[in-house]
């Protein structure tokens, strides 16, 4: 069955639906009258050049960056600048950063039941049990009482992982999650993410590496210029790009 | 397999390092005599200090005399520390009455009971002195100015170094919390809170106490009710809070200016909200890289706790101006000013000693 990929802002089994989004940074306009919607264990890759929007467009959908124009709906909660609709969504959406962000005053651990116990509520002894499930999940159970200073990149973005895990989010963003990371961490750190994809999590995913993309992507974005180039199949993406900015894109992307 | 004989030496067994580099002999090399200049040096620091300690050893004790009704009755060529019989208990309580200072005492005991369960961890009965610590100011207030049967003290009778302590300690325990507030206020998206805040630290900042203290009694009842009339220590005590804490802002703001923003945006990523956010995420380790400059301050404002003098109460060092002054002790001002210092000294010294310890501790958790 062909995979429909055409945005529809009827279609109510999307659990993320972008509906024309503007932003700007000051006078510069980063998204230009984006749309995306995104169905329930879908995998959405997005690549683009340097500097074409694509963190700015994940930050959006938990409202670390807020839009001036457009609808973002997540879980079919509107993002406005309402308080409580921004914390409702940020409960089901967790994100994992470039750089990781783990908390450096806090052991493994402490980093991964901290927002289960203060958001969720859940009791202290019910959260570490938790968190060292997903631990384990990402492979690291051994690491909990240690500090993320004392451990590799590979082992930090693996925590970052598992502490976004632990909040029980319904869709999980990606940015950028390997591009910090030494080559030979970069496999352990993929491995997690197709790991959690076979899971059946949804996942909006910024990162050049095309391998796992074709390996779990159900449809590739790709963005220039803060707008939607190419939505397509990763088959069809890499086989028969439509637009010559695709092609080039992925002419330098694939020779090295 | 074969014989430990015949295998080459591949392993070199642990030997223990030459004697040289290693215990006191070793401390003294590296760290004395570790080149030509350096033995130089050391040398000649050890030939100033073996004239300059003996004099002063000798001049406060072994030529010292102890006894006596007033200056004439010293003879000797050291200090006279003659007066310490007579004066000490003012230079420690001021005015407050001989049969109550029992009080003064009890207060300062059980004020290192509500101090350690902040200061460290694993206190036996961590929690429950914590609690007794929040009650401590309410308890410390009744005994030193009375209530509940004990007889009232009327607060112009504190003086002395129990008024330095007063002062220093509630303005300490207060300008941190007041001073956080000011540098998350200064960075608030609110203008108005914005605005409020650094119109505050900057007025304050570009005043001198000194002045501050002046006008304490014409600026402060413009915020209150119009019966309402401070106490001169009240008013102290929030004056000298006021001060530190815009000192304080400022020393916190840079603190929190060298968290990265991945920090803020991961603890709003995972659904925390502005103030669990900064309580859990921010402050601890903003706190952490401030504790240098928030021991500074809390240093300084302990000494500004002399200037209380300019609105007529008498501090240890108000005692020590009115006694050489006195007749009596005329011309015995190096003897009372070396013994404020020492008083001055331990406790600021005690402050930079912990602050240090507490950041080797902490920075145990950091790699
Ligand atoms: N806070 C900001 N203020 C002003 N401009 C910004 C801000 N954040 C991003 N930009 C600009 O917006 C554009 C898009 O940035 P964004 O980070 O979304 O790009 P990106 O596609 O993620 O690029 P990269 O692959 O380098 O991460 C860039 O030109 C960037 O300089
Ligand atoms: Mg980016």
């Amino acid at each position: 069955m062909e995979k429909s990929h055409q945005y529809s802002p009827n279609d109510s089994s999307a659990v993320i639906r972008i509906d024309k989004l503007n932003k700007w940074f000051g006078t510069f306009h980063v998204l230009r009258d984006l749309s995306l919607s995104v169905k329930q264990g879908e995998k959405i890759v997005i690549c683009g050049p340097s500097g074409s929007g694509k963190s700015t467009l994940i930050r959006c959908i938990n409202f670390l960056e807020e839009h001036q124009e457009g609808k973002i709906i997540v879980d079919s909660i509107e993002l406005t600048g309402d308080l409580k609709n921004i914390d409702a969504v940020r409960r089901e959406v967790g994100m994992v950063f470039q750089s990781f962000n783990l908390f450096p005053h806090l052991t493994v651990i402490e980093n991964c039941t901290l927002a289960p116990i203060w958001v969720r509520k859940t009791p202290q002894a019910e959260a570490e049990q938790l968190a060292m499930e997903y631990l384990e999940r990402v492979k690291i159970p051994e690491q909990a009482h240690k500090y993320p200073g004392q451990l590799s990149g590979g082992q930090q973005q693996r925590v970052a992982i598992a502490r976004s895990l632990c909040m029980k989010p319904k869709i999980m963003l990606f940015d950028e999650p390997t591009s910090a990371l030494d080559p030979e961490m970069i496999k352990e750190v993929l491995d997690v993410m197709v790991d959690l994809a076979d899971s059946g999590m949804t996942m909006l995913v910024v990162t050049h590496e095309m391998g796992f993309a074709a390996q779990v992507a159900d449809q590739i974005v790709f963005m220039d210029e803060g707008q939607i180039i190419e939505q397509n199949t990763p088959t069809e993406f890499f086989d028969n790009p439509r637009s010559e900015r695709t092609k080039l894109f992925l002419s330098q992307i694939l020779s090295h | 397999m074969s014989s430990p004989k015949d295998t080459p030496n591949v392993y070199t067994a642990a030997r223990p390092p030459p004697a040289a580099s290693v215990g006191l002999i070793g401390w003294l090399r590296q760290n004395l005599f570790s080149s030509f200049s350096n033995t130089i040096l050391t040398l000649v620091s050890i030939y100033l200090l073996s004239l300059a300690i003996p004099a002063v050893l000798d001049w406060a004790f072994w030529s010292s005399q102890v006894s006596g009704d007033n200056r004439f009755d010293c003879k000797v060529e050291g200090a006279c520390w003659a007066w310490l019989d007579q004066r000490l208990g003012q230079f420690l309580f001021g005015f407050y009455p001989d049969g109550e200072r029992w009080r003064v005492i009890l207060a300062f005991v059980l004020l290192f009971a509500a101090l350690l369960p902040w200061l460290t961890t694993g206190v036996p009965g961590q929690r429950y002195l914590r609690w007794f610590s929040i009650a401590y100011p309410f308890i410390a207030t009744v005994l030193l100015a009375g209530g509940f049967g004990l007889e009232q003290v009327p607060t112009d009778k504190f003086g002395g170094f129990m008024l330095n302590l007063i002062v220093g300690l509630s303005g300490i325990v207060l300008s941190l919390p007041v001073g956080i507030l000011l540098a998350l206020g200064r960075q608030s998206k609110l203008p108005l809170i914005r605005w409020l805040c650094i119109g505050f630290i900057e007025a304050v900042r570009g005043v001198p106490l000194i002045t501050l203290l002046f006008v304490s009694n014409i600026l402060l009842p413009i915020f209150l009710p119009p019966d309402v009339t401070l106490d001169s220590i009240i008013r102290v005590i929030i004056m000298v809070t006021a001060f530190a804490s815009a000192y304080m802002a400022e020393v916190i703001r840079g603190g929190l200016q060298a968290i990265p923003s991945g920090q803020y945006e991961a603890a709003n990523a995972l659904g925390l909200n502005y103030w669990r956010s900064m309580r859990l995420i921010v402050l601890p380790q903003a706190l952490r890289i401030s504790i240098p400059g928030i021991v500074n301050t809390f240093i300084g404002l302990f000494k500004d706790t002399t200037l209380v003098i300019v609105i007529g109460l008498f501090d240890i060092l108000g005692i020590a101006n009115a006694m050489v002054s006195n007749p009596d002790w005329l011309g015995l001002s190096t003897e009372t000013y070396v013994f404020v210092a020492v008083f001055f000294f331990v406790v600021c010294f005690s402050m930079s000693r912990y602050s240090m310890w507490l950041e080797r501790r902490l920075s145990g958790q950091r790699h």
